[in-house]
């Protein structure tokens, strides 16, 4: 591990103009749970100067929102996240989706906000023997050619394939989450489905995080009314895997009809994967289990597959259409 | 079986001389060089702060001071940054009972407690750990005075090679405080984070089980 000068922020401005001093802006890391960043800094995939602990920002709390959403601190763990009562309640994808990623032990470590920059488990953007665009712009991408069996199908471009692997990212974006950062600019807030950017030609920018900025908490709009939400997860083992392929809905159902309904895809995207086309499919139709078909086939429709993962079309049709009808109560 | 008090056999077991495995290789590995290894001093306890001079080299440049409260005993260190808590344990305080299996989070061998809350301690710094406490397996029982959860893995006979099972007495441990249903299934879904390569699940499975059927009022002993 290369070496760095830890440093300590104890609020909010502190960490911010700790960051700014450091030089150059993007050799600086703030550091929560660290179950990626120091992952990574071991495998010298990150190579930062300076590393700014976090832990002791008051980022912490979850709390009510007078229009009865929840503001979720940055700092919230994991595992307080899924077991928080309102969560469990009102957001049952969330809590499904956050205890069926990594393990206990990482839970009760990752953070809201370190979860959200996850990095990808590309072997070849985690091999830094090989070429990997993402780590090294313009190195090129041997995963296009090479062991492809995990990576993305949805929004994949000729420069990166590598799939976000966050599942608490899935279920925000089908909750329309908003991501609140800090930073050198002031503050600002994200749509979480403008905060993922596509590989395209810049598979190294993954989202639209400044050097400098700091997500500080995540909202989320008050539960739809009348709503059942679901997040299912397919992986190679039962548990402490990866997704191949997971769907997070949320749906209002009644009378046989689907009112409203929200739609991401995991495990196949390389970023969280709103599908509007299967929402569109979707509400204002019959719960039926041909209504999900069709969706699902609208939400695949522009799977591109690559050498060894051409299953997970089929597979992320199959998890989507079990997922809506759990939601529907159908199954 | 082995009775439930007996602590299975361990590299800081001491032998019927007084001295342990580790202690002996540490001895062995110092024995070219000017220094003496210092045996046990891990777990020699006093109501003192301990300043560790172990490595050798606590007045090298880059090293920074950092007070860690380990099983209740405060240790006044000084360590590179990179140092993770994990390695801090092992190598600085010499509690070797915390294993490196993957050092990468994906086995649990490392599974320590942070204010009673597990963790897998080598993906953390140990400098980002003062004012907290931190447990180790050292700290949940001695033997002669074994927690109940070391009792029933040896009377389950909860492991083969030994190489996991403390990280698994950790997490079983923390397990028994946390939102965990009643099956199976549930003990196994939280255990996940715990590899046991020599497949020992069944009987790792059934002293959880009886530790919880304990705390149930005894009523869920588990059967092997």
């Amino acid at each position: 591990m290369h070496p760095f000068e830890l440093i300590r922020a104890t609020d909010v401005p502190q960490a911010l103009q700790k960051a700014a001093n450091g030089s150059p802006a993007q050799s600086v890391r703030f550091v929560a749970g660290g179950t990626t960043l120091i992952d990574l800094m071991k495998l010298d995939v990150e190579r930062p100067r300076q590393v700014i602990d976090i832990n002791g920002l008051p980022l912490n709390k979850i709390e009510l929102l007078p229009d009865g959403g929840l503001k979720v601190g940055a700092l919230v763990r994991n595992s307080d996240f899924a077991h928080h009562p309102n969560v469990v309640r009102d957001y049952a994808v969330l809590s499904q989706a956050l205890l069926a990623g990594a393990s206990a032990q990482l839970r009760n470590m990752a953070t809201t906000g370190g979860n959200l920059l996850q990095r990808t488990r590309c072997v070849y953007f985690r091999d830094t023997s090989l070429p990997c665009n993402k780590r090294e712009p313009g190195s090129g991408c041997p995963a296009i050619k090479g062991f492809n069996r995990t990576l993305a199908i949805l929004g994949t471009s000729e420069h990166c394939i590598a799939t976000n692997p966050s599942d608490m990212n899935v279920a925000l974006t089908a909750l329309e989450a908003t991501i609140h950062l800090q930073g050198p600019k002031g503050e600002r807030s994200v749509p979480i489905n403008q905060f993922f950017l596509l590989p395209g030609d810049t598979p190294h920018r993954e989202t639209v995080i400044e050097p400098g900025e700091l997500i500080t908490f995540v909202t989320l709009p008050p539960p739809m009314d009348g709503s059942r939400s679901v997040y299912l997860k397919l992986r190679d083992r039962a548990s402490y895997e990866f997704a191949l392929s997971s769907a997070a809905v949320v749906a209002n159902v009644s009378g046989g009809k689907i009112n409203r309904a929200r739609v991401a895809l995991g495990g196949v995207g390389t970023k969280p994967w709103r599908s509007f086309e299967a929402e569109k499919a979707l509400e204002g139709q019959s719960a039926t289990e041909d209504q999900f078909r069709s969706a699902a086939e609208a939400a695949l429709q522009g799977a591109r597959p690559q050498s060894m993962n051409g299953f997970k079309v089929e597979l992320a049709k199959r998890c989507l259409v079990r997922a809506l009808k759990l939601a529907a109560k159908t199954a | 079986m082995p009775k439930p008090d007996e602590k299975p056999a361990s590299e800081d077991q001491l032998h019927s001389d007084g001295h342990s495995r580790r202690a002996f290789l540490l001895r062995l590995g110092a024995a070219g060089m000017a220094a003496t290894a210092k045996p046990l001093s891990g777990f020699a306890r006093s109501a003192e702060p301990k300043t560790e001079q172990s490595s050798g080299q606590s007045n090298l440049p880059g090293l920074i001071p950092v007070t860690l409260r380990v099983n209740g005993q405060e240790h006044r260190i000084r360590i590179d940054p990179r140092t993770t808590l994990l390695d801090c344990l092992r190598e600085t305080l010499h509690l070797t009972g915390s294993k490196k299996g993957c050092d990468h989070g994906q086995c649990g061998a490392c599974t320590v407690h942070i204010n009673g809350r597990r963790i897998n301690s080598c993906l953390t710094f140990a400098a980002m750990h003062q004012n907290e406490e931190i447990t180790t397996i050292e700290g949940i029982g001695q033997p002669g005075h074994l927690h109940p959860m070391q009792a029933a893995f040896v009377q389950h006979d909860g492991y083969q090679c030994g190489y996991c099972t403390s990280g698994q007495i950790m997490s079983a441990v923390a397990l028994l405080k946390e939102p965990c249903g009643p099956d199976d299934a549930d003990v196994k879904e939280l255990m996940s984070g715990n590899i046991c390569r020599c497949g020992a699940y069944p009987n790792i499975l059934a002293a959880i089980k009886e530790v919880r059927g304990h705390m149930n009022g005894g009523t869920k002993n588990a059967s092997i």
